[in-house]
């Protein structure tokens, strides 16, 4: 650990140095060009969001810039308390509700998969390989064939004939059965991850600290987890992002419970029964893009840091 | 929910300082369970039962009240529409988890290159933060199509106008309409491709690329030599991710056509069969193939992990 | 030693959390002003028989959101005040995904409307939907038509009364381009045909369509066909059908799906006809007002996508009239679309709102509650005629009460969901796509016709 701090500084520093060594023109070039495609359908939703509705389906969304006619009637229609939106006291419960719902959903996969990850990895046993590779095919299931039984654990718990596994849980309809499953469909592919970039630790760290007589408890403390930093950030970005955007848990284990449903669900309501608002639609799709913008650039600063610089695999 | 971070942490802090104390022999056993537990009681529950419950359910008719044998996977596999299905998802396989993930390496690399790279790196990795309501709706003002006479809001017909050429149901050409789908996903998700390899890239310690660069490796030959080995785990990660990502994909075919117009994929189909149709022994045999489809990722991630141990 | 990483893993989000603590302060804030004052409720508008049962919550799960939620939210209003009971009007624009989910998952709501009469069979077989109490069913004995308690019922058994109804029989024109042609409105067939080779001669796009709506692409197209069903065939042939006595592959319904296509896969009315097949349905209605396409047929509540500022009226920008019938046994067609109130247990509070749901007091306070706009309707023979202000409801109304009028409910939505829900969807589409001959879309559809489970 010690190792590590001190040699942070400097590498860093080393590190910057050979980018500018082989910093070029061209690639930056290649990236904008790439990254200004990789903007245009956005900026066409962003146009469109302030668009008067009638415009929206009369002509192409580029004519914005060419006669701008901009309006924040679709972004107040949204914020507005009132029976216009349907929802009776603006969307800021609903914002509340979705930071209540992300934030756990995200910190309980990622601890839980951290440690698996480095139980995995680190701490062999017989038949921790078969298990890590059950644990990356479990990727492939489906969410929407969980979400009957996960309901059933949740509303009756699990029998075998007549005896109870598992007894009901009583919580569906409650914000601890949302982080839940949340929880359970995130852990295959953050294992997966987390153990790509745990298991590529150096090996000599692991080994030495072993001799020093440190339990795995310690060495996961003290070594695994301020190592994985970079990971644990990339990861987070992602989960974040597929919970804070996600429909089909939240309405699947919200159950009707009046007040826990988060701001995505509330405002696929705005579209109306048959009317295709799509001045609504895309001015709610910005509301809900800010806030994981902000955490990816607050944690974007992780993946640069160099943690791992001196140290060789 | 800070009651509820606050309950999570401090159990695991009480279990940590508890085990911690365990002494010689015991210490692995307890280390292994506290570490895995938690995961595989989780993973149980939410995913492996759900995945028994279908397997199951495949065998059983369209309500799931009797036993039908095989007939959920002959029909899965006879049938003249479900032919086109299982060519798209063939065809998705091949080629989005290699473009996506090239693409992601490629960005990552030049992203290594240049100053100042936040802000680009965000606009690439902006889509991913994108709702999929708000993604369907961007691409709709990409793709749509209106008769000639009327004035034309969807980006490429309005190109094809000004170059000269009528405007096309781009939608409607197959098979250019699945390669047309395969863009928003290449779109969407090449953001997380770029984000991890950089992530990899940024790990690569700055003193080995150096001391290549004096030995006169650059370009191709640094790539090839001294990069691409040190991030080559991280490539085949997520490549196998988006193979998953892409084998799981439903709603973009779903929103853009509904599966329509020869564009559907598997899971896709899964989806209409189980919740639009209500047949849950077909929708369940298609998980069931999915999960079959994966396999071949699966033995190729174990292979490569054991010949990265026998090397290292 | 727990702390430094609880500090790891808050540090990473410390940004987040600041909103976090923002975001709750300004709900605080906002919420404490936002207590709205109860008026005195008008108990005599609810109808009588009912005992308060107060802090009970009645939860109705249901497709429809936005604005035409919040107008159920204050039709209930007055039940609530006088009855305790709460109305939980819980909305999902993915309804048919969910509540099979949530039956089986065990957190069935305590009514759910449900649109499809084939998806009321579904939740009956799963054993948790429980049938109506008798209160429900004296009521619909009494004010519905014996055709709308069969929907209703599954095996015999009567389970859900119906909500609102809807005329699906409308052709949607512009009156103001219809006087500046000289267009009249059509009493036959054969009048609206001849008159649509009129406006192909004159250069005009005489029919709009379009079938695309995401996962459900298609259904607009069902509705076509089975407009030209009822008025050919009459509905012995057209219930026939959907039991599937009468198959997709058999004389009336070809013959019928050539008639559709003679009509609305003629690229002398339509333009190019695979346009339709990727034209959303909202999208099909935006010509109207500007004469872009003529006439459009569709249900009244396409009125929610006209331009801004189209005024609906038989002078305005936009009107329908009633689609005429073809043959002249069967007496003035008229196909419809519902929703019913599908019970999932036999508390007190749950009987006593689905039989206030049942009385016309409800159909009453929900038609005052859209105003002017309009835009629903009841088949409820207790509504007086006068209850409806919105001209263009009352019109619909009119042909649906009418006791000599042919009356029959949409068939994909009465037809087993592989078929109503999938086979005619994407065969339809297919169809208008790209040509597919007639005899080739119907028997794709027989053949998908499940056999039983």
């Amino acid at each position: 650990m010690s190792l590590l701090t001190r040699n942070k500084a400097p590498k860093l520093a080393d590190h910057n140095a050979g980018r500018k060594l082989f910093g070029s023109r061209g690639a930056t070039i290649t990236v904008w060009i790439i990254a200004i495609f990789w903007t245009i359908p956005t900026l066409g939703l962003f146009a469109t969001s302030f668009r008067p509705k009638e415009e929206i389906s009369a002509n192409g969304w580029w004519n914005f810039f060419i006669h701008p006619h901009l309006t924040l009637a679709n972004y107040s229609a949204i914020f507005s308390s009132g029976t216009t939106s349907g929802i009776s006291n603006g969307i800021m419960p609903y914002v509340i509700n979705s930071f209540v719902i992300t934030i756990p959903a995200v910190i309980f996969p990622i601890t839980i998969a951290t440690m698996a990850a480095y139980c995995l990895a680190w701490v062999k046993f017989r038949g921790s390989d078969a298990l890590f590779y059950g644990i990356f095919a479990l990727q492939i299931v489906p969410i929407q064939v969980a979400l009957v039984p996960l309901l059933n654990l949740f509303t009756g718990g699990v029998h075998i004939g007549t005896v109870t596994v598992v007894p009901a849980l009583h919580i569906a309809g409650t914000f601890v059965g949302i982080w839940l499953p949340h929880t359970m469909f995130a852990l295959p592919l953050a294992i997966y991850l987390l153990h790509n970039f745990i298991s590529s630790l150096p090996r000599d760290l692991m080994e030495a600290a072993n001799v020093d007589g440190a339990s795995h408890f310690t060495v996961f403390r003290r070594i695994v987890l301020p190592l994985s930093v970079p990971a644990i950030a990339a990861f987070t970005i992602f989960q974040f992002l597929w919970v804070w955007n996600d429909l089909l848990v939240a309405l699947t284990f919200t159950g009707g419970t009046e007040g826990i449903n988060p701001l995505n669900a509330k405002l696929r309501g705005l579209a109306g029964t048959w009317g295709s608002h799509w001045e609504l639609l895309t001015s709610s799709a910005f509301v809900m893009i800010v806030v994981p913008l902000i955490v990816f650039f607050s944690l974007q600063r992780y993946f640069v840091r160099g943690l791992l610089a001196g140290s060789v695999k | 929910m800070l009651a509820g971070i606050a309950i999570f942490l401090a159990v695991l802090a009480a279990i940590f300082f508890i085990a911690g104390r365990a002494n010689g022999k015991k210490q692995r056993p307890i280390a292994i369970l506290v570490f895995l537990g938690p995961a595989l009681v989780l993973l149980l529950f939410g995913l492996l039962g759900p995945a028994i419950r279908t397997f199951v359910l495949s065998f059983k008719g369209s309500a799931s009240h009797t036993w039908v044998g095989f007939k959920n996977y002959q029909w899965l596999f006879t049938d003249e529409s479900m032919r086109i299905v299982l060519r798209n998802t063939v065809f998705w396989i091949l080629f989005t988890p290699i473009i996506t993930t090239g693409l992601g390496l490629l960005l990552a690399i030049l992203l290594d290159r240049m100053r100042r790279e936040s802000v680009a790196k965000s606009l690439i990795f902006m889509p991913m933060a994108i709702s999929f309501v708000g993604a369907s709706i961007i691409w709709k003002f990409v793709y749509q199509y209106a008769n000639p006479n009327q004035p034309q809001i969807g980006l490429m017909s309005s190109i094809a106008r000004h170059l000269g050429f009528g405007p096309t149901n781009w939608l409607l050409q197959q098979p250019l309409n699945t390669f047309l789908l395969m863009i928003i996903f290449v779109w969407s998700q090449t953001g997380f491709a770029m984000v991890i390899l950089s992530a990899a890239i940024k790990a690569v310690p700055a003193d080995i690329m150096e001391a290549s660069a004096l030995d006169g490796a650059h370009g191709w030959k640094l790539f090839r030599g001294v990069t691409f080995p040190m991030v080559r785990s991280t490539f085949i990660v997520v490549l196998a991710t988006m193979v998953v990502a892409t084998l799981k994909l439903f709603d973009i075919v779903q929103a853009s056509t509904g599966g329509n117009f020869g564009t559907s994929v598997l899971a896709n189909e899964m989806y209409s069969e189980v919740f639009v149709r209500y047949d849950a022994g077909r929708g369940s045999a298609m998980a069931i193939v999915l999960f079959l489809l994966v396999v071949p990722v699966l033995v190729y991630n174990i292979y490569n992990l054991r010949r990265e141990r026998s090397i290292a | 030693m727990a702390i430094s990483k609880k500090n790891l893993l808050l540090g990473g989000s410390s940004a987040v959390v600041i909103i976090v603590v923002a975001a709750v302060l300004v709900a605080t804030l906002g919420s404490s002003s936002g207590k709205n004052g109860t008026s005195a409720a008008n108990c005599a508008n609810v109808g009588t028989g009912y005992a308060v049962q107060q802090g009970k919550t009645v939860e109705v799960f249901t497709s429809v959101v936005g604005d035409e939620l919040t107008r159920y939210q204050t039709a209930s209003a007055d039940f609530t005040a006088c009855t305790g009971i709460k109305i939980n009007w819980n909305g999902s624009d993915q309804f048919e995904a969910q509540l099979p989910v949530r039956v089986t998952g065990g957190t069935a709501p305590g009514l759910a409307l449900v649109p499809q009469p084939g998806l009321i069979a579904q939740m009956v077989a799963t054993g948790k939907a429980v049938p109506a109490p008798s209160a429900v069913k004296a009521n619909v004995d009494k004010y519905w038509s014996a055709s709308w308690s069969q929907l209703g019922s599954v095996n015999g058994t009567f389970y859900a009364a119906p909500n609102s109804a809807n005329l699906k029989s409308l052709v949607w024109y512009s009156p103001k381009q219809f006087a500046k042609y000289g267009y009249t409105v059509p009493t036959t067939w054969t009048q609206m045909m001849a008159q649509s080779d009129k406006m192909a001669a004159a250069g005009q796009t005489a029919w709009c369509g379009g079938i695309g709506s995401g996962g459900a692409t298609g259904w607009p197209a069902t509705d076509w066909l089975e407009e030209v069903v009822v008025r050919e065939a009459g509905a012995t042939v057209y219930n026939n059908w959907i039991s599937h006595k009468v198959k997709f592959s058999d004389a009336p319904i070809i013959h019928a799906m050539n008639t559709v296509w003679s009509w609305m896969g003629n690229s002398k009315y339509v333009g190019k006809v695979s346009t339709i097949a990727t034209t959303s349905f909202q999208d099909a209605v935006t010509g109207i007002p500007s004469g872009g396409c003529m006439q459009l047929q569709q249900a009244s509540f396409i009125a929610a996508s006209l331009p801004a500022g189209s005024v609906v009226s038989p002078t305005g920008d936009a009107w329908v009239y009633y689609l005429p019938g073809i043959s002249s046994k069967v007496t003035t067609p008229v196909e419809g679309g519902g929703e019913f109130y599908l019970a999932f247990n036999s508390n007190k509070d749950t009987v006593e709102a689905q039989t206030f749901f049942s009385s016309p007091q409800w159909a009453i306070a929900r038609i005052k509650a859209a105003g002017s706009n309009g835009g629903w309707l009841s088949a409820n023979s207790g509504v007086p005629a006068a209850t409806y202000t919105n001209p263009l409801d009352a019109l619909s109304a009119k042909y649906l009460s009418d006791p000599n009028s042919t009356f029959v409910f949409d068939a994909s939505d009465a037809m087993p969901a592989a078929i109503g829900n999938g086979a005619e969807w994407t065969g339809f589409t297919d169809w208008f796509a790209n040509g597919t001959p007639v005899k080739t879309v119907a028997a794709r559809i027989d053949s998908a016709w499940p056999a039983g489970n």
